[in-house]
């Protein structure tokens, strides 16, 4: 464990309320205040945020089972690229993360090449099926942080109500990926002007906001929490809003695409810019932003989604669903909340990479507090940075925001005491 | 305009006006080659052009492959089932094989709307179009126009109503497109699970009843209408469909003398179109397929880089 001592940055820790200079002590792996004496390794952190570590609990690293997509090395560093010190793995892997010894590979696999933290989802449902519940005990005994059959959701309601029933004798947080399938069919876009434009099919609003209608009656149901995973459409934000000021245990989520691009950017037939739920119209970005600002919305994540550059180099439709995230999405997000349309400010940004999602999925992360792990991120929030996917650490790149410039990024990624990554000077 | 400067066409969206109008005078000056007693020009010897038919189509392809021969180029027809696609090869490797095999033109027709720009953004080779999904299918629109303009002499301020499946039509997209931006007035009629409103953002009338419609109506063109196979949610059938959408004699006797019957075949008879209706005086049908051949060697003929204006 590494002693790091972190000087003179402004130090903003939104679970303990601090927004202060000062100087941040990391000592065996912990945050530890000012120490009598001893050996520090010292970072200089003038004219910079020292945050406490990001936290992405929406990525896909595709191990076991899909590692020509990534791994959980190479997915680990492009995280650890965009400032993360923890991230949590979705269990549409192959086989599904549905067991006890699955997710005891993954945990086992990431101690050994993982350069950060990995957090472990279980499945929901044998196989992603949406038919018979996994056996979330043992799941839970694994060390799981949530159940999700992300990738798939489940469209039989006495299935879905009967999983919430049970996990809540496990404390855990139940996250769904909000699609009705027959109301989306083998909708690819979002359905509106440039769908009927491009001839491809629509996938409705309604095919999310259904889903998210019916989880917020069964989190008052059942009064357990559910979480709506990737909002892309304004409707939504609306129920979420809704229900929230009822005290109805529902929260959702944000990814970057969803706010910086539309429906227009499909013109080109790319499919770097196809992703489920798919990208709406300017209305739902407004939407989605009123829902950040007001705390509707209170989670941002990316849905890193690596596929194989001969995977999405086919025909549109046939293409699978999904981008790359990790290395983006703070800059993308900062750029836009922060600086540009001034949603949210510097700290709460902060807020809902750190503490919002600690809350969420009870984890022992996302504060500078004293005896915490040493996870700290440094930020320079006007750097203005472009992105180059031909330098990513992903193993993947199918990126929509190659060479795409933003101002504020993460520059150093600080992970129990140990710097792991760096941005070039 | 004087000159052409793409080398692949994807749709008619992407067109200007005088590019469209170009495309209709160069193949104007080519309807005259098939009227000769030799019908072959020498403007595209020594090119090869590939007819890539990823979906089954018999007149597109036979009419793509007789413009070809007419312009002199070599033509060799692929078939879905005959090529390595069945093989589990992508659509980019197979693409990339018949440009190492030198083919000059590759015309694209696939169930996948889209797939014709994705070769082109990766190919040398000219890319067209022959009908991609439910996108557009870009010589049958401009065959289309081409008719129209023949017979009537003008595009700007006619009045076109097309009928029919509009939400899964590449045909009807292209004309849309096409004959906005010449200054046509546009209706689409059908069913409005088929013709939903976001349609009217594209520069077009939406309406649901032909009756009101048929009057005032300078051309027809009467879209082909599945329901055997698929569609079955978006109207309960052939005979309600025929009752409401269906152009019988009855309706025809309402249309102006001088209105163009069109439609882009194969042809349901007693569906979408009376069988005497179709054989009728003022239906263009065939006419239309003539035409296609001179609009297809304009296309081949700008795309593939020739050079002056048949004489």
């Amino acid at each position: 464990m590494n002693n790091l001592l972190i000087k003179n940055g402004r130090i903003i820790d939104p679970a303990n309320g601090r927004d202060e200079k000062g100087d941040v002590f990391i000592s065996k792996g912990k945050i530890t205040p000012r120490p009598d004496g001893g050996a520090f390794e010292t970072i200089d952190a003038s004219g910079l945020i020292v945050a406490p570590g990001l936290i992405d609990i929406h990525v896909h690293l595709r191990e076991p089972g899909q590692s020509h997509k990534e791994t959980i090395a190479t997915g680990t560093r492009a995280a650890a690229a965009g400032g993360f010190t923890s991230i949590v793995a979705m269990p549409n892997t192959s086989p599904a993360a549905d067991s006890a010894a699955t997710i005891t590979w993954i945990r086992e696999r990431a101690k050994q090449q993982a350069c950060i933290n990995v957090f472990c989802t279980g499945a929901i449902t044998k196989g992603l099926q949406g038919e018979e519940l996994a056996p979330f005990g043992s799941l839970a005994a694994a060390g799981v942080v949530a159940l999700t059959d992300d990738g798939r959701c489940i469209q039989n309601h006495e299935v879905m109500r009967r999983a919430v029933e049970y996990a809540r004798m496990f404390g855990l947080p139940v996250m769904d990926h909000c699609q009705d399938y027959s109301l989306v069919g083998g909708g690819v876009m979002h359905e509106g002007e440039w769908s009927l434009r491009l001839g491809l099919p629509g996938w409705p609003r309604m095919g999310e906001e259904m889903i998210v209608a019916r989880n917020i009656m069964l989190a008052e149901l059942c009064q357990s929490p559910i979480h709506c995973q990737h909002i892309s459409s304004g409707g939504s934000v609306r129920l979420l809003r809704e229900a929230r000021s009822r005290g109805v245990p529902v929260s959702g989520e944000v990814c970057p695409h969803h706010i910086a691009l539309t429906d227009a950017s499909l013109k080109t037939f790319d499919t770097n810019f196809k992703m489920n739920p798919p990208l709406r119209a300017e209305e739902d970005v407004e939407a989605i932003l009123e829902g950040i600002a007001d705390g509707t919305l209170s989670i941002l994540c990316s849905d890193h989604a690596p596929h194989a550059s001969y995977e999405k180099e086919v025909e549109f439709d046939q293409a699978p669903f999904g981008i790359t995230g990790l290395e983006t999405e703070f800059a993308v997000f900062c750029d836009i909340l922060v600086h540009k349309r001034k949603v949210i400010s510097l700290g709460r940004l902060i807020e809902l990479f750190t503490a919002e999602p600690a809350k969420l999925l009870h984890l022992d992360r996302g504060t500078l507090s004293e005896g915490a792990p040493g996870d700290v991120t440094l930020i320079d929030p006007e750097l203005a940075w472009t992105f180059d996917k031909e330098r990513s650490v992903s193993l993947s790149h199918n990126t929509p925001f190659d060479n795409h410039t933003w101002k504020g990024r993460a520059v150093a990624t600080i992970v129990s005491g140990k710097i792991v990554w760096q941005a070039a000077k | 305009m004087k000159t052409w400067t793409r080398k692949d066409l994807i749709g008619l969206d992407e067109l200007s006006a005088e590019e469209i109008q170009f495309l209709l005078d160069t193949a104007t000056a080519f309807k005259g080659v098939g009227e000769r007693s030799l019908k072959k020009v020498p403007a595209l010897r020594g090119k090869t052009l590939v007819n890539f038919f990823v979906e089954p189509s018999t007149r597109t392809r036979t009419s793509f492959e007789i413009a070809a021969m007419r312009l002199s180029a070599d033509v060799v027809n692929i078939t879905a089932t005959a090529s390595s696609l069945q093989k589990g090869e992508t659509l980019k490797d197979t693409a990339m094989n018949l440009q190492a095999l030198h083919a000059d033109i590759i015309v694209l027709r696939h169930s996948s709307a889209g797939s014709p720009k994705f070769l082109a953004d990766r190919l040398d080779s000219c890319i067209i179009n022959a009908g991609d999904g439910s996108h557009e299918h870009p010589t049958q629109g401009l065959l289309d126009i081409f008719t129209m303009r023949q017979k009537h002499g003008r595009i700007a301020g006619l009045h076109v109503v097309i009928v029919g499946d509009i939400l899964f039509s590449r045909v009807a997209r292209s004309n849309i497109h096409g004959l906005v931006k010449l200054g046509a007035r546009v209706t689409l009629v059908g069913p409005t699970t088929l013709v939903p409103k976001g349609f009217e953002k594209l520069g077009v009338r939406v309406v649901h009843r032909l009756d009101d419609v048929l009057g005032d109506a300078d051309v027809i063109n009467l879209l082909r209408i599945q329901h055997e196979r698929q569609r079955k949610e978006y109207f309960p059938g052939l005979g309600e469909y025929v009752s409401l959408f269906g152009l019988t004699k009855a309706r025809a006797e309402r249309l102006k003398p001088d209105c163009l019957i069109m439609h882009p075949g194969p042809i349901n008879r007693g569906v979408e179109i009376d069988s005497d209706v179709a054989d009728g005086a003022r239906s263009v049908i065939l006419e239309q397929v003539s035409n296609g051949i001179a609009v297809r060697m304009a296309v081949l003929y700008l795309c593939a880089g020739g050079a002056g204006l048949p004489t």
